[in-house]
């Protein structure tokens, strides 16, 4: 086991690919000389030089569109976007054509992309840039959506998303970069379509991913304090979901709450509540809980932010009001 | 807005113990509907409603002894407004009814569900979850007595599976709970003492020749598995409900100082209940029953009865008694008539005894009908013709 980070453990991922695969390369904005805006790729650049390492202009369609051309072209492109903020500005080019080439073409072209992106607020970054868009692309047929949460999977996921032949998408939390942890040392490729029960329990299935595994993991600490049982899972793909994981922990449980960073209307969280209903009434307790982004723009000031989004004690108040001990 | 009462189920019963509700709040009744089970000396007794429409609220906590005339719960009759939609404003675009729109129409209208929101009418009925629910279905447990501990009261699996644990519970405890003998027996010392107080009886006994019955009945159940098969005693009280319906003086309750004869035949059938208990449930309308329907509600009756579940209305509702000792009986029986009523006929066992038929003798099987009759309303001559009326039925079964 070595002592390491999340963002290290990315920044080692992206440095296996590129050793491994020499169709693969990385490109976005700041990527190169400046080491990345979350310093992933730093020292990449003199490690593997220009031709793999490529800082790209402020356009974010444009340098979107060369990676879709270069997947299709028989490369392996790894496109860094700053944040999923940013990406709307790429979304033509990820909604219209990467994932839809494959559909299009009758299958004679797929797009064999990798696009990852850093999300979510914490960092006092203001509206423009602390946004969960996640759900959105979640929403999108023909790409994948991945939310790495822990070491492993920001260490594994990248290379089985290679690997696929369509686009891959993934989410980045911006509290999870600086987070450390052990992580073996030989720590490889992990599977990118199951959810992983990350806490078993028997009262309450809590059900997130990303940057709100942790807390998630914290109420169920809390909860247990208070005899309740909080089994949580890590959805690590949004886009496709593993409802047969999600369908055996509530019948069980009986009982569900989502903890999800993106707002709530029209959300992942309203997505997954929905299956549930669809999928597992009759195993039902209680109705399903949400746990969400205050509807408003991420704000700046510390303690707004910190309001807005799902906390620690917002999850185990509405674990408990799930179990009618509120 | 209506009031449902504890009713009276006889006119020695002051109170009865509320064991079971069969409904909840916001469910639909319909007139004839059980609604509950009362525990009185008679028994548990299956409480039938009167009235349609919606239960609104249960006033009466189980296990709850009230007085006869105790509001046990509150009833929304159709057509009534729901208390949480009558101060709102008509929907705009719902056009007005016409006022001259037949009865018979509105009656087919069914009232507006109730609002999805958390207004006192959705509140007041209980909320159960869909896997308490799905767990109370297959394990047929009666939600309404399942008390919630979820989110806003709701019953939850657990809540369920804890009165399952208490369903398991040994059935020799369910049976004191539903026939209470001693009790029982103290009511029919109260009745028959009353009885014999009250009533100055008449005998009268009658040989019939039931021959041709046994005849028939050989014949009719020959094809027939036996489950489906026809009895004696449905003739028997067949033939009884028949003439009884024919001679109205001995159909009915003697109250106040007079006698009010019944207009239907509701035919108490004494019906013995093992470790020495009796209860008479009426069979309701027996003269109108075909002997195929009469026979299965008979069946259906004492395997109530046995296991302590009879409906309100049977025991309130008997017009005249039919007595049976049945095949290990005796010859004879002279029964006591059950006040309020004015008669009671007997059945002695069929046996085989040398007849006079046609100028010779020979066997026939023969049985003894007994008449108990209220002097007060009716005279021995009275009685003779409708004995015999039951004799000369039972010599035409087929037409019966």
């Amino acid at each position: 086991m070595i002592e390491t980070t999340y963002r290290e453990a990315v920044r080692e991922a992206i440095r296996d690919a590129i050793k491994r695969d020499t169709r693969v390369f990385l490109m976005g904005e700041d990527v190169g000389r400046y080491g990345g805006c979350y310093a992933v790729s730093k020292g990449l650049l003199t490690e593997f030089g220009p031709e793999r390492i490529r800082d790209t202009p402020l356009s974010e369609s444009g340098f979107t569109g060369a990676g879709i051309g270069a997947a299709m072209g028989g490369m392996r492109p790894i496109v860094e976007l700053m944040t999923v903020n940013f990406s709307l500005l790429a979304l033509d080019q990820i909604l219209n054509n990467a994932a839809t080439i494959r559909h299009m073409s009758g299958g004679q072209f797929g797009v064999p992309l990798v696009i990852r992106m850093a999300t979510g607020a914490g960092r006092q970054l203001a509206a423009q840039h602390s946004h969960s868009l996640e759900g959105w692309y979640a929403h999108i047929p023909g790409i994948k959506v991945l939310a790495p949460a822990t070491l492993e999977d920001a260490r594994g996921m990248l290379w089985t998303a290679l690997q696929d032949p369509d686009p891959v998408l993934i989410f980045e939390n911006v509290m999870l970069y600086n987070m450390m942890g052990k992580l073996a040392a030989d720590a490889g490729p992990v599977d990118i379509d199951k959810a992983a029960v990350r806490r078993p329990g028997r009262d309450i299935s809590l059900i997130t991913y990303g940057g709100s595994l942790w807390k998630t993991l914290e109420a169920a600490t809390a909860l247990a304090a208070d005899k309740i049982e909080a089994e949580v899972i890590d959805l690590r793909s949004l886009r496709p979901l593993d409802d047969a994981t999600i369908m055996a922990s509530v019948a069980k449980t009986r009982r569900a709450v989502i903890v999800d960073e993106g707002w709530r209307s029209s959300s992942l969280a309203a997505e997954i509540a929905t299956r549930i209903v669809e999928q597992a009434f009759w195993a039902l307790d209680a109705p399903i809980g949400r746990v969400c982004t205050e509807e408003v723009p991420i704000p700046y000031p510390a303690h707004l932010e910190y309001a807005a989004i799902p906390q620690v004690p917002k999850i185990a108040a509405a674990a408990k009001t799930a179990l009618g001990r509120a | 807005m209506v009031e449902f009462r504890m009713p009276s189920l006889g006119p020695d019963m002051e109170a009865g113990k509320l064991v079971e509700w069969r409904v909840k709040p916001g469910d639909r009744v319909k007139r004839g509907d059980i609604v509950a089970v009362v525990d009185t000396q008679k028994g548990a007794i299956e409480i039938e409603i009167y009235q349609s429409g919606q239960i609104e609220q249960l006033l009466v906590n189980l296990d709850t002894k009230v007085p006869v005339g105790t509001p046990l719960a509150r009833l929304r009759v159709e057509g009534e407004a729901e208390p949480g939609l009558a101060a709102a404003p008509p929907p705009p675009t719902a056009p007005a009814a016409p006022s001259a729109a037949p009865p018979a129409v509105e009656a087919l209208v069914r009232p507006p569900p109730p609002p999805i929101s958390m207004g006192p009418v959705a509140a007041a009925r209980a909320r159960v979850s869909p896997v308490a629910r799905r767990l109370a279905e297959e394990n047929r447990i009666d939600l309404s007595t399942v008390a919630g501990s979820g989110p806003g009261g709701a019953i939850t699996y657990a809540d369920v599976e804890r009165e399952l644990r208490k369903a398991a519970a040994p059935p020799e405890g369910k049976r004191a709970l539903w026939l209470d003998l001693g009790a029982m027996r103290t009511a029919i010392a109260a009745a028959m003492a009353r009885s014999k107080r009250e009533i100055p009886h008449y005998y009268l006994e009658h040989q019939v020749d039931v021959t041709p019955c046994e005849q028939w009945l050989t014949q009719k159940n020959a094809p027939r598995p036996p489950n489906s098969r026809l009895l004696i005693g449905a003739l028997a009280i067949k033939a009884a409900a028949l003439a009884a319906r024919r001679f109205p003086a001995f159909n009915g309750f003697y109250r106040d100082n007079k006698f009010e004869p019944a207009q239907a035949v509701h035919l108490g059938v004494a019906i013995a209940i093992r470790g020495g208990g009796l209860a008479a449930p009426a069979l309701h309308d027996a003269d109108r029953l075909s002997l195929d329907e009469l026979m299965s509600r008979m069946r259906d009756l004492v395997q109530r009865t046995r296991s302590g579940r009879i409906r309100s209305s049977e025991i309130s509702d008997p017009t005249i008694t039919v007595s049976s000792l049945g095949e290990r009986g005796v010859e004879a029986l002279y029964g006591i008539i059950y006040p309020p009523q004015v008669a009671i006929v007997g059945f002695g066992k069929v046996v085989t005894r040398p007849w006079v038929v046609d100028g010779a003798i020979g066997l026939r099987s023969v049985v003894t009908i007994t008449l108990s009759g209220d002097h007060r309303v009716s005279d021995g001559h009275a009685g003779a013709l409708f004995l015999a009326e039951i004799g000369r039925l039972l010599q035409e079964p087929d037409k019966l």
